[in-house]
């Protein structure tokens, strides 16, 4: 097949985003330590920037590039763009807390775009090579990321459990996908969705496969009883990294889901369902529960993080086009929501100090009414209390599985997030209630303080007009 | 016109929160400015507004100005409904709250003294006053420019959450905690109703805005639904009453009325404001705007017609043997809320909102001149103390004459023409229960007369205050307290005479109220009138105007002209006399059957149901298994790398067995 330039359009953004992130890397070498800032500023530009080609290249069509491999559609233009933009707001709390502890050098926002890279090709990936490609990208990234303070000891053991792990899970993928070309003699979406519907197809191979890739997928959403990683690589890392790390890969393991399992492997629905019931139901439980006994606010929201990965399965297994569009406004909004929660983590902490104890929060009020009143607003729609945006996420993905009459799924749901409503409401309880234990001022810059504030009472603002995103996300995936 | 219509609701709002938030920085003198601001701009735009109807330019405007959620394709939305109705609501309302506004500058000037020291609750309670009659008026508008159900809903409950937080404003005094306390309960009676019905109308016609119900309901004119059993109920019947029900918490009706006496404990602008004026009125309001429902169903409306006229009569009765200035203008307007549901049950809906109207302005006068009253007597409340006013308090004396003579519906002032076209449409309607609502109405007349002028006497003529202190430093009350009572004296006089005409019989409220005409009680009256001076001179031929005479003049002769004959009548008739005193004995029936029934309940459910089977079983219960099992589930963290890689392949044995080998 003749190679057209033209073909390049639609992979503009990442283009830009690997380009951008080379430059990066060779400008830095010439930096002094003094000149980070410039390395930084340069990242955040490059990222605004991959938004506006991401809009300036739609085409408004679907449009399937590089022999099938690649797919440029509403729904990645969408959630490329929420991953720019989040990322771009990680980086932006990270800043201060870099600097504080002689971490804010060039190769932090290096690693940092190149997993926004690796998002954006499994975002658009096509076929289970490319996913792949993407998936490993995006991971060796933040194995390094986990491990950037080499100091650390608990950094470097996360860093490393977190690799372990994810080689076996990759293993177990890439075995998987082996599987799947065997049964169907492909590995591009389209063509693997005709070969299943061959009725000589070898079903048992198939699903065999099936678990396998549902287990890879599982893995990356932290997913029980594959989440065993979460808590210690979000403990571990830096507190900047676990705010990446919580954040956007979320959105990017949706459009995993999405694309290995209803584009790909679309006819196994009924299989893939049942598996992701017993993944979405146990997640729900065992993090809801586990994050009750934690002291540490980082191993709490790890956990909060598993209970969420299940709502956002519980939208996906519906399997219809309204359970794809509340999962996807959930993973939005989700990726929102743990952005601005270890932002006020990030913000309360400064050289030396951590601010990861749920003690550390005690009578946040008294020291700054403003913040304390974001991270209520954050716990509100993390627990799904109205009218902000964490309850409509959690009535989209409820109203999905009860229309496709998984009703007692859904009490499920109701039922541990009740539960959860507990550890999200004792954070409030104690800003409000208790009497502070540290008197210091919030050191944090402005741009932080706007941006977190912004980040906070969008909550309330999506919450009081939920529509717009949905809007948008039944658009993406009507397409 | 959207934005003008969202800038009188929001600039109450505005005022509210700057009041409300920030009334420790900008003082007490930028609060009061920025909450009459607020309303002073709300005021004009509706006057504004209320011209471009009169003149005829406006349209009828029905937009939503947002959308919550659609579930279930009920839309949940925040819409304006304004025609000529809201129109003149909303005039009424801020109207009136800028008059209250002004006057409370000078009624709650010294309120420090309202609380003990260093007390935290009386810190910036002047600030904090003012933004909760700044919200109030935003939850009135509300409430009166919805075109949806749920909005009404909203504005329903805001006007009982910020009337009970000023009930128990001086929440200091256990009295007002008490008072506010029965009006928040008595109104989750009514209210309980009110929402059932709006889940009927959701069930039934499956929308919640006004214009689809309305154009819908005509369907359901015959539909039966089942309750209980066999038993076969006219939907729209049950509908209708069941809002009305809410109509009767929130307009103080027999037998949810027992609340309103006692919210006189708030200040008195509040009970200007809120307690006569708005939002008691809300329920006749409500009525009216549901006319395409209520005229749907007969027993509804009968129903209406029979609380209306019990409530007419009944509690004005027990205002003659009131002692407490305030009280007796509580029962006055209790008796007054009844007119207009009376006026209401017999289809004659533009008379009631007529007589809101007209009520709203002279019974906020009424207040106020009683505040201003109170002010001068250093917050004695007692009429047995006062007498002799007069010639201290020359401009409350004048605007209180004023308000009195319109409150008894002497020719010419406002009252006359509203509460004579209620008797008179009463006269010509046929629904069930119409005569005994007509001798309630009339005799009521009587009644209205006697104890308006018994308190006017008392307070203003005769001797001189008993206290010889009081005496030496009675003087009239300050500028901002005198100024509002004049602004309301003025149309206390004249807007009857002057909108009587469109209002009560001409087009003005064509295509907003919804009359049958077999119901139409006001065109059949309308047949003989033609014009306010024509009203007048049918006024001198009917008994209603002989009953007032005849009322103020027994007023004056027992009360004045031989104070011992009142006294005699007292012990002669005590029998009667203890009836009315103890107010037909509903707050001990009360107390004893639902407070007292209540709390036992409540003891039996706390000691074996709280404390045994939630407390300890469920709550404790399960709050103990859900920490077990998490400090046990913790422990499988163990930080053990090969622990973790173990947990993942068992999940992979898992779920192959499961869904490869099944």
């Amino acid at each position: 097949m003749p190679f057209e330039m033209s073909s390049l359009i639609p992979v503009l953004p990442e283009i830009f985003i690997l380009t951008a992130a080379s430059v990066i890397l060779v400008v830095d070498l010439f930096l002094k330590d003094s000149q980070r800032v410039i390395s930084y500023g340069m990242t955040q530009v490059s990222l605004l920037l991959a938004i506006g080609i991401v809009l300036l290249t739609d085409s408004g069509a679907r449009q399937i590039i590089f022999d099938g491999s690649v797919v440029r559609d509403s729904m990645s233009d969408v959630l490329k763009i929420a991953v720019l933009l989040i990322s771009a707001g990680a980086f932006l709390y990270s800043k201060d807390y870099l600097r504080d502890r002689a971490l804010f050098k060039g190769e932090y926002y290096v690693l940092g775009l190149f997993a926004v890279l690796g998002m954006m090709v499994m975002i658009s990936a096509n076929s289970f090579l490319t996913i792949y490609l993407g998936l490993e990208l995006l991971s060796l990234a933040l194995y390094a990321l986990v491990a950037f303070n080499r100091e650390s000891v608990s950094g470097a053991e996360a860093a490393m459990k977190y690799f372990v792990l994810g080689a076996l899970a990759s293993g177990m993928l890439l075995y998987g996908i082996s599987m799947i070309y065997g049964g169907t003699g492909s590995i591009e979406f389209s063509a693997v969705a005709e070969g299943l519907a061959n009725p000589n197809a070898n079903k048992m191979v198939l699903v065999f496969g099936l678990v396998f890739v549902v287990i890879g997928m599982a893995f990356k959403f932290g997913a029980v009883p594959f989440h065993m990683w979460v808590p210690d690589v979000y403990h571990g890392a830096p507190t900047s990294v676990t705010l990446f790390l919580g954040s956007t890969p979320k959105i990017a393991a949706f459009a995993l889901a999405m694309r290995m399992l209803v584009d790909g492997l679309g006819t196994l629905h009924a299989d893939w369902q049942g598996m992701l019931v017993i993944l979405a139901i146990l997640s729900m439980a065992v993090g809801n529960v586990i994050a009750i006994a934690q002291s540490n606010i980082k191993r709490m929201l790890a956990y909060s993080t598993i209970s969420h990965v299940g709502f956002i399965l519980l939208g996906i297994l519906a399997g219809t086009d309204k359970g794809y569009t509340a999962a996807m406004f959930y993973s939005i909004v989700y990726a929102v929501m743990a952005l601005g929660a270890f932002g006020i983590v990030i913000l309360l902490s400064r050289g030396g100090f951590e601010a990861d104890k749920l003690a550390d929060y005690k009578g946040l009020n008294e020291r700054s009414p403003w913040f304390a009143g974001m991270m209520l607003l954050l716990m509100f729609s993390m627990a799904g209390v109205p009218p902000t945006v964490g309850f409509f996420a959690k009535m989209f993905v409820l109203e999905a599985v009860v229309s496709v009459d998984m009703t007692w799924l859904a009490l499920v749901g109701v039922f541990f997030s009740i539960i959860g409503a507990y550890y999200y409401l004792r954070i409030v309880k104690l800003m409000y209630f208790d009497k502070p234990e540290d008197q210091s001022e919030l050191t944090a810059g402005l741009d932080t303080k706007i941006v977190l504030s912004v980040n906070g009472l969008a909550m309330l603002v999506f919450g009081l007009f939920p529509s717009s995103i949905l809007t948008v996300c039944a658009i993406a995936i009507a397409q | 016109m959207e934005k003008i219509y969202l800038l009188i609701v929001l600039a109450p709002l505005f005022g509210a929160i700057i009041a409300g938030f920030f009334g420790g920085k900008i003082g007490r003198a930028g609060a009061h400015w920025v909450a009459s601001a607020g309303v002073g701009l709300s005021t004009l735009l509706s006057i504004y507004v209320l011209s471009r109807f009169i003149s005829g330019e406006a349209e009828v405007y029905n937009e939503t100005v947002y959308t919550w959620m659609i579930s279930d394709g009920i839309r949940m939305e925040i819409g304006f409904l304004v025609d000529q109705l809201t129109a003149l609501m909303i005039c009424v309302v801020t109207f009136v709250s800028f008059c209250v506004h002004i006057y409370t500058i000078g009624y709650i000037a010294d309120d420090e003294h309202n609380w003990p020291k260093e007390s935290l609750a009386g810190r910036n309670s002047y600030q904090r006053f003012f933004s909760y009659i700044s919200l109030f008026t935003f939850s009135m508008l509300m409430l009166v420019m919805a075109n949806n159900f749920m909005q009404l809903f909203f504005g329903w409950e805001a006007v009982g959450l910020v009337s009970y937080l000023l009930i128990g404003f001086w929440s200091v005094r256990e009295t007002a905690i008490f008072a506010n306390m029965k009006a928040f309960l008595v109104n989750r009676v009514g209210d309980f109703g009110f929402i059932l019905g709006i889940a009927a109308l959701a069930m039934y016609f499956n929308s919640l805005d006004y214009a689809e119900v309305f154009a819908a309901a005509p369907a359901h004119a015959d539909t039966q639904i089942s309750i209980l059993g066999d038993t076969s109920w006219s939907l729209m019947s049950v509908i209708c009453i069941l809002l009305f029900i809410g109509a009767m918490g929130k307009s103080a009706q027999v037998p949810l009325h027992v609340w309103l006496p006692d919210s006189m404990e708030g200040p008195t602008p509040i009970s200007a404001l809120i307690h006569a004026a708005t939002m008691v009125t809300a329920g006749i309001f409500m009525v009216a705007r549901m006319s395409p429902l209520y005229e749907l169903s007969e027993t509804a409306l009968s129903f209406v017609l029979i609380i209306g006229a019990t409530t007419a009569f009944f509690t004005g009765l027990i205002g003659i043997v009131q002692n407490d200035i305030k009280r007796v203008v509580a029962y006055s307007t209790l008796s007054q809320l009844g007119y207009m549901m009376v006026a209401l049950g017999v289809s004659a809906y533009a008379a009631g909102i007529f007589h809101l109207m007209t009520h709203a302005f002279f019974k906020a006068l009424l207040f106020l001149a009683a505040g201003s009253v109170i002010i001068g007597m250093h917050h004695d409340q007692d009429i047995r103390n006062m007498g002799g006013i007069r010639k201290y308090m020359p401009w409350t004396y004048w605007t209180s004459l004023v308000g009195s003579l319109a409150l008894i519906g002497f020719p010419g002032f406002s009252g006359f023409f509203s509460k004579d076209a209620i008797i008179e449409a009463v006269h010509h309607s046929q629904i069930a229960g119409s005569s005994y609502a007509y001798y309630a109405v009339l005799i009521g007349v009587f009644v209205t007369a006697l104890y308006s002028f018994r308190m006017f006497f008392l307070v203003f003529h005769g001797e001189g205050p008993r206290d010889e202190h009081a005496k030496e430093h009675l003087h009239e009350s300050p500028k901002v307290v005198w100024i509002p009572l004049v602004f309301l004296a003025i149309p206390s006089v004249v807007i009857g005479y002057m909108t009587m005409d469109p209002i009560l019989f001409g087009d003005w409220f064509k295509g907003v109220l919804h009359v049958l005409p077999e119901h139409d009680t006001l065109a059949a009256l309308g047949e003989g009138i033609h014009g306010p001076n024509s009203m007048i001179a049918h006024g001198f031929m009917g008994p209603a105007l002989y009953l007032a005479l005849a009322g103020v003049f027994v007023a004056w002769f027992v009360y004045m002209k031989k104070p011992s004959l009142a006294h005699e009548i007292k012990t002669r008739f005590d029998f009667v006399y203890l009836i009315l005193d103890k107010k037909y004995y509903f707050d001990e029936l009360y107390q004893f059957l639902f407070a007292g029934g209540s709390r036992g309940i409540g003891k039996l459910l706390w000691n074996v149901g709280d404390k045994g089977i939630i407390d300890e079983l469920i709550i404790n219960g399960s709050a103990r298994t859900v920490g077990r099992f998490a400090d046990l589930a913790r422990n499988v963290q163990s930080g053990y790398l090969f622990h973790y890689a173990m947990a993942m392949i068992v999940g992979l044995l898992l779920l192959l067995t499961w869904f490869v080998i099944f």
